[in-house]
């Protein structure tokens, strides 16, 4: 067990609690940028979507997990980042500039979604929010000109900063690059004013705007950073798979994207990461599993979402906090052993709320 | 000398009810004014009334001179309003330390992107913030809950920590919402002491609802009693507790 001796309040800002922390993600690191030279292409190509999914799932933690703001349309603003990327590179924009760009359309129509948040909320705000999008689903595939409609759309090669990527392995370091400096981002947020905001909005609106939180503002940044940061991925994504079309960002993978962070755990950053390397693996599982299953039950077209609504309810109902709740408790069993109770993550149920305000 | 706040002919009305008819009051800098009065008679919605939550029918609120009754709620506790709730509204799935440090928000410099860059200016905020924090936590004993979650509190704590959100923003005017409500006898009297030593210590001025008369007549100057909105009466604890509209909408009529 480990005693942490706090003699400054820097100790507590730090990204990094203990020397012990410092180890163990610098060979994490170490580890990360050894693995695709050491796996098969195949397996470095999953891994870029598990990065690209991580990226994504990371922003929609950011309005769902932190800010408490639901959104079901989420896979709109991934197409917007997926589609303003291949424009801009079809007219020859810089990849630097093309990628800062899809992140800022995405969010400001982030922004734009956003405003029915500042009215509405749970049910009425994910109808809202369902309903751009299938805006932007259609709009897609009427847009002819730009996005290439139903008939899709090719993505030149990629090159950043002169350096071709034209292999996973490169493509790989591009993704995860971007994936560290969006962790890095959030994890600032949220040691800071507007990280706290945004969770004392989700805990308690009415607290919260009476200790001088603009909640219209914040609600507004929560949308437009989330957004823009699921555009950043949208770019990536259009790169990784080099051909968009409109089926690829439906209703469907809005609520994918809910499902990954509920798997990895509402309310934090490695469960956003967590539920997306699980659902990328899981669905190679399945994909693998289809060959030794007999005929009649890996051909089923429906093999798929069955198994992963099954996944959804057994976490729902045997681990609410989701791998990383898991994870949390396997770590704290190892470093009390052998002193854990049975039952030290319950929490009580909160006291009466019967007489709220709103 | 000027008041600090003053509530004039102030009304509200929930479709046919008047929660508070033309009331108005001063409260001066320094003191701790109780609103005491039954179940329904509108306290707690005079105060949702000061903080922004409601807006007047009629009426309004001055803070410092200036009228605040067309301002948000976060621009009032911008001017120095801090409160805490009735029933407790604490952010449960953070720490007692963030709950605390949110206190701080209206005193920040720094905008959300610098906060995403974590700039050396933001660092020094959270340091100066986290300075400020400790104070509070020292002055409320909560040294031992620092890095709880608050949603495996227990009530009496809560209560404190919520208190100490509220110190957090060094207000100007605290209204606390029945401070010593689901507190044992041990518990109230922290309370009592520590409303004393905000307002000597700290020389901040409370507006307090709160039932429990031993704590009223203990620590407040005045006192003003509301039943069903309207007026009472006002003076220091004693003279309120004595007089007989008082009496009567407690206990009841002699006739009655």
């Amino acid at each position: 067990m480990r005693f942490l001796f706090k003699t400054a309040y820097q100790q507590d800002i730090r990204l990094f609690k203990h020397g012990g922390q410092a180890f163990w993600y610098s060979a994490l690191g170490l580890a990360l940028l050894a693995a695709p030279f050491v796996l098969p292409d195949y397996w470095v190509s999953q891994l870029n979507f598990i990065w690209i999914y991580s990226i994504v799932s990371v922003g929609l933690m950011i309005l769902v997990g932190f800010t408490g703001q639901v959104s079901i349309g989420h896979a709109a603003f991934l197409a917007m980042g997926a589609y303003t990327e291949a424009y801009l590179q079809g007219h020859g924009w810089p990849f630097a500039l093309s990628l800062t760009f899809s992140a800022l359309v995405a969010g400001i129509t982030g922004v734009i979604v956003g405003l029915p948040a500042l009215r509405v909320k749970g049910m009425y705000l994910a109808i809202a929010t369902m309903a751009f999008g299938f805006i932007v689903e259609e709009g897609i595939a009427r847009a002819d000109s730009i996005t290439g409609g139903n008939a899709g759309r090719m993505l030149g090669s990629l090159e950043v900063f002169g350096i071709p990527i034209d292999s996973e392995l490169r493509m790989y370091f591009l993704t995860l690059i971007v994936l560290a400096l969006v962790v890095l981002g959030v994890m600032n947020l949220l040691r800071s004013p507007t990280g706290r905001a945004f969770v004392a909005i989700r805990d308690s609106e009415i607290s919260a705007q009476s200790m001088g939180i603009n909640l219209a503002r914040y609600k507004t940044i929560a949308f437009a950073l989330s957004a823009a940061i699921t555009g950043l991925a949208g770019a990536l994504y259009a790169h990784k798979l080099r051909f968009l079309s409109p089926d690829q960002f439906t209703f469907l993978q809005s609520i994918e994207l809910l499902i990954i962070l509920v798997v990895g755990g509402v309310g934090s950053i490695y469960g956003a990461i967590f539920g997306a390397a699980f659902w990328i693996v899981v669905q190679q599982l399945i994909v693998l599993a289809k060959d030794w299953l007999p005929p009649a039950i890996g051909q089923q077209t429906g093999l798929q979402p069955t198994i992963f609504g099954l996944i959804l309810v057994a976490f729902v109902l045997f681990e609410p906090m989701g791998l990383y709740g898991r994870w949390l408790k396997v770590r704290t069993f190892f470093q009390l052993f052998p002193f854990y109770r049975k039952g030290m993550f319950r929490r009580q149920k909160s006291y009466m709320k019967s007489e709220r305000l709103k | 000398m000027k008041p600090l706040l003053t509530a004039n002919n102030l009304s509200v009305q929930f479709g046919g009810l008047k929660a508070v008819n033309n009331v108005s009051f001063e409260v001066w800098p320094n003191e701790v004014f109780s609103l005491i009065g039954p179940n329904g008679a509108g306290k707690t919605t005079i105060f949702n009334l000061i903080s922004g939550l409601y807006r007047p029918t009629s009426g309004f609120v001055t803070f410092e001179g200036e009228k605040i009754s067309h301002l948000a709620p976060y621009e009032i506790a911008r001017l120095g309003i801090a409160r805490t709730f009735q029933n407790i509204e604490l952010f449960e799935h953070a720490t007692v330390l963030q709950n605390l440090l949110v206190g701080r928000h209206c005193h920040r410099h720094t905008n959300w992107f610098q906060d995403l860059l974590f700039t050396p200016r933001v660092r020094q905020t959270e340091l100066q913030f986290r300075r400020t924090v400790e104070e509070v936590i020292e002055f409320l004993e909560l040294q031992h809950y620092r890095d709880s979650m608050v949603a495996g509190l227990p009530y009496g704590v809560r209560k404190v920590v919520e208190l100490g959100r509220a110190l957090s923003m060094r207000p100007k005017l605290l209204l606390l919402d029945e401070p010593s409500s689901g507190l044992n006898v041990e518990e109230t009297e922290d309370m009592g002491f520590w409303i004393e030593d905000i307002k000597h210590d700290l020389g901040i001025t409370v507006i307090m609802v709160e039932h429990d008369m031993g704590l009223v007549s203990r620590v407040s100057d005045r006192v003003f009693a509301l039943n069903q909105g309207e007026e009472l009466a006002l003076g220091t604890a004693a003279e309120v507790q004595a007089h007989p509209a008082v009496v009567e909408a407690y206990l009841g009529g002699a006739d009655g």
